[in-house]
């Protein structure tokens, strides 16, 4: 597999649009002609040699082309959007929009991410060890339908509105989420084994939410339905007693999601 | 010289001339048409290639929702309608985003490129005149113009449970003045004030609230109105009980009941084109949106088409004509001043869901919309709307549209003709659709395919005819307007079963010409024309209207605004050009 290291150099003072970086499109190309390639900047476009020393030519296809990106990029967003096969790696923290609308392939985030990452994604795997903040797997503005496939894993917390109008695909937050998590949920799968604050699959109308710590405030159009022990949606496995409910109530579609929540973590529910 | 142009060879559709394909140049000079150029005219005027090419008129959507205060909702609404589908700027073009209500600029560059240079917005609501003009003055490249609601306006009601029809004519007559409006629309007549209580009417003889008038009275009222003023346009009627299963009896209905109303339009203030056929309308109903007003069964479990009942009724009498309202599947944003149709889609779907009131003079809905051919109820009304448009007999009677965005964006055109010329394209996509597409609608054993005589007549010629711009929209008769859409298409060679090229054809014209000016070549915009912007001026008896204006004025304390600040000034207009009626009343 062919391996294209982007060492940040540049100045980043204004956000780097870079929706080029993805193996789709460094693929065929050698380094030169992948510093050629061109990120927006405000109104103007430059090449990327202009931010990054590239180190390595791409692969033959998108399938054999991995990107390695050594160091932090926070003020670079867009990174692999729409990508549909291989690898990115990125040793540091990305920005906004990292692997918004990915088809295929893998990112992998060694570090934290800002929001929007995995937005209306469609397929593969994003991977953040840290945390990331709002919008993760999420539609965009004023749509409802958010991702639709694949996988996004953050290690760490997640913020504000984790796979709103979640159509299908799978989140899984290690730690905590802020508020609206899973909000117009319609199908998909979210797991989160941390604590929610509020309005946790707020007008919800299908699809599965695990919340596995405590829930500070419960959204109140739900209804409890039943217990199970052991939750196991595939390879994610959910261990302990969840109370089940059915929701959202408080819209036309009544009670289509499924909403379960740790037992022991939320005893007055 | 500017707007002086020939356009050689081509295939020449011009139905009010009954014109077929005949292989001929089409001679424009100062922007009208002529018989031809003189030698020393020749030399200078720019020349176009249309050897194997469809020559029309330039296109006429005599409905579509392009400007005012419920478009601009649905942008507003809509962020997502806009970051996919999206325009640079150019430097002869603005930039613009949209898919199904595009900002004005872009919604004037995509008519454009399709080749449509008239279009007509089909709901003003008289308080939001002015801003429906504002954004129709910076719709760049096609003439323009608006219906204005009145189907349930305080002060007509009134006119009308009293019986004070003198006024009442009066009335809409300085109304459409005041707010620069073209022709009388009418939405679910007695209905939306209805809803201004949270209800709605379901039969033509019930009585509204507070003003106790019927759908009845309001449509036989309306329509009598408006030939008593001698609009250039029949009522255009927005049909109650809109879709809702079973619909179809009460708009059947609805259409016999301006069946005794004779047309008569006056003789306006314009030059008439040359055309062989009568250019002026004998309808005294031009319904829209059939198809949603067509929809059979009792519920959404036995929903059905109705459409052959409407058109069986539209068949054999001549009083009515119609627009289509064709679905063409993907994203949609419905907007209508049906206010209580929109909220039961919002019930029915849960989507957001915007509503208005028009003080004292009607309301509106918006909501986001998605038709899916695995749908089964979207893909009855996908084969309804092209139901409506085979089923009549005499294209004559119909008008192609989309109800545009309520069926599908405008953008679609080109794919709707290609189903209604090609069996193909229509038994394609059957196979794609639930099979209540099938099962519950005729059109799979339709086989009627459309000419290109025919499209012509669905596109522009009858819009124009329907709406009484013939002197100068949808022929190409000497002394119409210079609007030619020439399209890539050679009748002599055309196998409508490659409806691909159908589409292609009609998406992009080779050449759009706007008063003998080429605009637009290939999808590119190339110029950025003059544009009319159209309205009706009717004189009535000065004594009435006076009366008229002493009632409105004390009334207007209803209102929030201000009497003076109400008028629309023609400086709100981009070249306004008032079509002028004596009204002798």
């Amino acid at each position: 597999m062919a391996e294209v290291i982007l060492k940040p150099t540049g100045n980043f003072d204004l956000t780097v649009e870079a929706e080029v970086v993805t193996p789709d499109n460094f693929a065929g190309k050698n380094a030169q002609d992948i510093g050629k390639l061109l990120v927006w900047q405000g109104p103007k476009q430059f090449p990327i040699s202009d931010f990054f020393e590239v180190v390595g030519n791409g692969g033959s296809s998108a399938q054999d082309t991995t990107i390695v990106i050594d160091g932090d990029v926070i003020r670079v967003k867009r990174i692999g959007e729409g990508m549909t096969a291989g690898k990115i790696q990125v040793k540091g923290s990305t920005g906004m929009h990292t692997g918004a609308a990915m088809i295929g392939g893998e990112i992998l985030v060694e570090g934290n991410t800002d929001s929007w990452p995995g937005m209306e994604m469609k397929g593969g795997l994003l991977h953040i060890t840290g945390n990331a903040l709002d919008h993760v797997g999420s539609a965009y503005r004023g749509s409802w339908h958010g991702m639709t496939g694949g996988r996004i894993v953050i290690d760490g917390n997640a913020g504000n509105q984790v796979g709103g109008g979640m159509s299908g695909g799978e989140i899984i937050v290690g730690g905590n989420v802020d508020n609206f998590c899973g909000t117009r949920m319609n199908g998909g799968l979210i797991a989160v084994k941390g604590n929610a604050i509020r309005t946790v699959g707020a007008e919800m109308t299908g699809g599965t939410l695990v919340i596995g710590g405590a829930i500070d405030k419960f959204t109140p159009g739900f209804m409890q339905t039943a217990v199970e022990s052991d939750l196991r949606f595939n390879d994610i496995e959910c261990p302990g007693e969840y109370k089940k409910f059915a929701g959202d109530y408080a819209i036309p579609q009544k009670g289509k999601g499924v909403l379960y929540v740790s037992a022991q973590n939320n005893e007055d529910l | 010289m500017t707007g002086t142009i020939v356009i050689k060879n081509g295939h020449v559709f011009d139905p009010l001339n009954e014109i077929k394909g005949d292989r001929m140049d089409i001679f424009i000079r100062n922007g009208k048409v002529v018989t031809e150029l003189s030698a020393a005219e020749l030399k200078d005027a720019k020349e176009i290639d249309a050897s194997g090419k469809t020559v029309m008129p330039g296109g006429v959507d005599s409905h579509s929702h392009v400007a005012g205060a419920k478009v601009n909702v649905g942008r507003m609404m809509r962020p997502e309608d806009h970051y996919k589908f999206y325009q640079k700027k150019t430097p002869l073009t603005h930039s613009g985003c949209g898919y199904s209500v595009p900002s004005v600029y872009l919604g004037g560059y995509e008519y454009s490129k399709m080749g449509y240079t008239t279009v007509f917005e089909a709901a003003v609501p008289p308080m939001e005149a002015r801003h429906t003009h504002e954004e129709m003055r910076s719709t760049p490249m096609i003439d323009m113009g608006g219906y204005l609601v009145l189907g349930n306006n305080w002060f007509l009601m009134r006119y009308l449970k009293e019986g004070d029809i003198e006024k009442a004519a009066a009335y809409i007559a300085w109304m459409m003045r005041t707010h620069k409006t073209y022709g009388i629309k009418c939405v679910n007549p007695a209905g939306v004030e209805n809803w201004g209580w949270g209800e709605n009417v379901n039969a033509l003889d019930q009585a509204n609230i507070h003003f106790e008038v019927t759908p009845e009275d309001i449509i036989k009222g309306l329509a009598e109105l408006n030939e008593m003023l001698g609009f250039s346009m029949p009522v255009h009627l927005h049909a109650n009980n809109l879709g809702h299963p079973g619909c179809w009896e009460i708009t059947r209905d609805s259409l016999k009941i301006p069946k005794s109303v004779k047309a008569k339009p006056k003789d306006p203030n314009v030059e008439w084109a040359e055309t062989k056929v009568n250019p002026k309308r004998h309808e005294s109903v031009y319904l829209t949106h059939c198809q949603f007003n067509a929809f059979g069964g009792t519920s959404w479990r036995d929903f059905e088409s109705g459409v052959k009942g409407i058109t069986d009724y539209v068949n054999s009498h001549e009083h009515v004509v119609m627009d289509s309202g064709c679905v063409p599947f993907g994203d949609a944003t419905v907007m209508t001043g049906d206010g209580p149709a929109i909220h039961d889609l919002y019930v029915l779907t849960g989507n957001k869901w915007s509503n208005t009131d028009v003080e004292c003079e009607c309301g509106s809905g918006v909501l986001p919309f998605t038709y899916l051919k695995s749908n089964p109820v979207h893909s009855v009304q996908w084969a309804m709307g092209l139901e409506v448009l085979l089923y009549v007999k005499d294209a004559w009677k119909s008008i192609m549209t989309t109800d545009s965005p309520n069926g599908g964006p405008f953008i679609k055109y080109p794919q709707v003709i290609a189903w209604l010329m090609s069996n193909k394209a229509r038994q394609d996509t059957l196979n794609e659709c639930h099979k209540w597409a099938s099962d519950r609608a005729g059109l799979a054993s339709e086989t009627r395919e459309m000419t290109l005589n025919e499209i012509a007549i669905v596109t522009r010629a009858n819009a124009a005819r329907t709406i009484g711009l013939s002197h100068s929209k949808g022929t190409l008769g000497i002394g119409a307007d210079g609007d030619v859409a020439v399209y890539d298409i050679n009748p002599a060679k055309l196998e409508v079963s490659d409806y691909e090229s159908i589409i292609r054809a009609f998406e992009n014209a080779a050449y759009t010409v706007k008063g003998g000016e080429v605009v637009c070549q290939k999808g590119e915009i190339v110029a950025i024309p003059e544009k009319k912007t159209y309205y009706t001026d009717i004189t009535v008896n000065a004594e009435e209207e006076k009366k008229m204006i002493d009632d409105v004025k004390n009334w207007f304390k209803y209102y929030t605004i201000g009497f003076s600040n109400y008028p629309t000034p023609e400086k709100y207009l981009a070249n306004p050009t008032p079509i002028k009626i004596d009204a002798e009343v």
